[in-house]
């Protein structure tokens, strides 16, 4: 053990230069393939990795504790931070887990948006995906055509709540406005301008000979190594387990939609790459469906529960007694019964979880967020072994790791 | 009088609460509402005591003593088909019972339910690794020793895992201080300066939202950009600045044909929608 303080901090003991064949190398934290602040250190055996060691944390900002010590609205705009490439899916799960605790259920018109932005959330996430995926395996102008239309979607969600990254267009018991015009029809003209264009990507790496060597048999994740380590999202369908929890455990409007659950079983890196082309096609299909939904649904956003949210701002200005339960609900925060909620959500990455255990007051007294990312990082010290080092990045890529959730 | 507080618990509490208000508790339903879980527990009690068990909203929680963590799950995932671990973490309940509450989600994908097992440890005692039965719990524990400085036995490599290796303590603590003390704030000015310099020098003033307008080094503002560094606190700034940055003849490479042509802002037509 290290005696340490303040003038001489702590060393890892790594024998960098060592007697044997094998040569330890640090890949990250600063790594442009790490997707983030990975480091991992391998053990190397010529250009085969022997042992791989995930270290993470160079992201962590401590979101439990910051939940812990926020109401309950103040932390939403924090979620975002999680999974900052699809943010919507991070505010959803949170602001259902809420809802779930207090036993509010936001009104159709506010679940029908939500499902749309978690929807093209996916599809942003995906994009990101496939663009990050191919350029470090070496399809660069995939990167280009991926970024141009993620733009598309990015713009859309400008349109919608302001932001493009972190977007914060969800509240706890509804949504904060309505659809602007016109967005609509640019949602429409965006999936039938991603419909052309997946098939362009499709066409650029599906048969592509190089892309196939780098994925086919690369990463092999099997259903009990998956199931063992908690992977979840495409990881366990792509080791052949019909898991997605909008299909299986549904929650909001998805038991209403129609849509399939593509799942491989070929559970290499090439069969989840073909799980992200269908699923984009399978949100395309939801969203389709929740246009003549939201036409049809009743223009209520906000769920009315005087006790926990907000009054609407009409009411606000004109009932006195509104205004002041607005500034009880501001300054002190929704009092959620005693109690412990774990509500799920399938995110983007995977199985997104938000376990909130309340004391009554207006502070969660434990909030833990359960990020798919993190075990599909942990899950790297028992693949990577036995793989070459330019697999190590196809492998990284292909998992779809984000560090803001990871480290939290 | 100062007011007293609890030291073993310094986090952020409500600044005001009504006397009258009584906390209302989420329903906890009996498991006999629900036949798979009815089921699950008495295959479960045949194992190992089952202290408590209900459902809350929709799930399973079942208390069981800290000694049969590995009994309890080991059951679960090979007979009551709980296969999956999905998450597992503590709760800090030193102030008022001197312990950690540690909780096991699990799920089961075939028939498609989640359970909670629960189970009491008191502080400054070690429970048992589940990482045999679930690698995920490598993973897991070592947050939950990183976070709490719960000890698991048998794991196969404790270690901090998001906070660095040399940290003091253990931040989900409610004991765990949400500032710094104030000799780390001025520890600088201390040791170079000396106490007396604190007064002089003042705190540290940053405000990383400040947006200072004027600033033509560090800001710049679309569509009224002037050069680098021009000084224009006075307020004496172009009305428009013309929209271009390329070379005067386009670029091109060495002497090949041009690549992009000159763009000309007069020529050019801002779209009223994408293409």
């Amino acid at each position: 053990m290290q005696q340490k303080n303040r003038l001489k901090p702590f060393f890892e003991n790594i024998n960098f230069e060592r007697e044997d064949n094998t040569m330890i190398v640090n890949f990250g934290p600063q790594h442009p393939s790490a997707h983030g602040q990975l480091r991992l250190v391998l053990e190397l055996q010529g250009e085969e990795v022997v042992k791989a060691y995930p270290d993470v944390g160079y992201l962590h900002r401590g979101m439990e504790k910051m939940g812990e010590n926020m109401i309950y609205n103040e932390f939403l705009p924090t979620t975002d931070r999680m999974d900052y490439i699809a943010s919507t899916s991070n505010n959803y799960g949170y602001a259902l887990a809420v809802e779930k605790l207090i036993g509010v259920e936001a009104p159709r018109r506010a679940e029908v948006i939500r499902t749309m932005l978690v929807e093209l959330n996916r599809l942003i996430s995906h994009l990101f995906w496939l663009a990050t995926h191919a350029l470090d395996v070496g399809a660069m102008s995939v990167f280009l055509y991926a970024f141009r239309e993620r733009e598309f979607a990015m713009d859309l969600m400008e349109d919608y709540c302001g932001a493009r990254l972190t977007h914060s267009a969800v509240r706890i018991g509804g949504v904060p406005l309505d659809l602007p015009a016109n967005w609509i029809t640019s949602l429409e003209k965006f999936m039938f301008i991603l419909t052309e264009q997946i098939e362009i990507y499709e066409g650029l790496l599906t048969k592509n000979r190089i892309w196939k060597m780098r994925l086919e048999d690369v990463g092999i994740v099997d259903a009990k190594m998956a199931k063992s380590w908690g992977c979840t999202g495409l990881v366990l369908r792509g080791a052949g387990v019909k898991w997605d929890l909008r299909k299986e455990m549904p929650y909001g409007l998805y038991p209403e939609l129609d849509f399939d659950i593509p799942v491989s079983n070929t559970n290499d890196s090439y069969g989840r790459y073909k799980l992200h082309m269908q699923e984009m096609h399978e949100s395309m299909k939801i969203m389709k469906q929740l246009i003549p939904m939201y036409k049809e649904s009743p223009s209520q956003l906000m769920a009315i529960s005087p006790e926990f949210i907000s009054c609407s701002k009409e009411e606000m200005m004109t009932q006195n007694y509104s205004l002041m339960q607005h500034f009880v609900l501001v300054t002190q925060g929704m009092r959620p019964p005693k109690g412990e909620v774990y509500v799920a959500t399938e995110s983007p990455k995977g199985e997104l979880g938000f376990y909130i255990v309340s004391d009554g007051s207006p502070y969660p007294y434990r909030m833990k967020l359960r990020a798919p990312s993190f075990w599909h990082t942990g899950i790297l010290q028992d693949l990577l072994p036995g793989y070459q080092l330019a697999d190590v990045v196809t492998i990284i890529g292909n998992l779809n790791i984000v560090f803001g959730e990871i480290d939290r | 009088m100062r007011a007293y507080q609890n030291k073993q618990d310094v986090q952020k509490k409500s600044y005001y609460n009504d006397r009258f208000y009584i906390t209302p508790q989420t329903p906890k339903e009996s498991i006999f509402n629900d036949p798979t879980y009815s089921n699950d527990v008495s295959s479960l009690s045949k194992k190992v005591e089952i202290l408590e068990s209900y459902i809350e909203l929709g799930e399973l929680v079942v208390y069981i003593k800290p000694q049969d963590n590995i009994t309890a799950i080991k059951h679960a995932k090979e007979i009551m088909a709980y296969d999956m671990m999905m998450e597992l973490s503590a709760i800090d309940y030193v102030a008022q019972r001197d312990g950690f509450e540690i909780f096991y989600e699990m799920l089961s994908i075939t028939k498609r339910k989640r359970i909670r097992i629960k189970t009491f440890l008191k502080n400054n005692q070690a429970i048992e690794s589940v990482e045999p039965l679930f690698r995920m719990a490598d993973w897991s524990e070592r947050e939950m020793f990183d976070m709490f400085g719960i000890v698991a036995n048998n794991h196969p490599f404790l270690k901090r895992i998001l906070m660095p290796d040399d940290w003091e303590g253990h931040p989900l603590l409610k004991t765990y201080p949400l500032q710094g003390d104030e000799a780390a704030q001025w520890y600088e000015v201390d040791k170079i300066f000396g106490k007396e310099a604190r007064d002089i020098i003042g705190p540290e003033q940053r405000d990383d939202a400040a947006i200072a307008r004027y600033d033509s080094t560090r800001f710049a503002r679309l569509g009224h950009e002037v050069p680098f560094a021009t000084d224009i606190r006075d307020g004496k700034e172009p009305d428009h600045t013309p929209l271009a940055y390329q070379e005067e003849d386009g670029v091109r490479i060495g002497k090949s044909p041009r690549l992009v042509t000159k763009f000309d802002e007069k020529e050019s037509v801002q779209l009223k929608e994408r293409r």
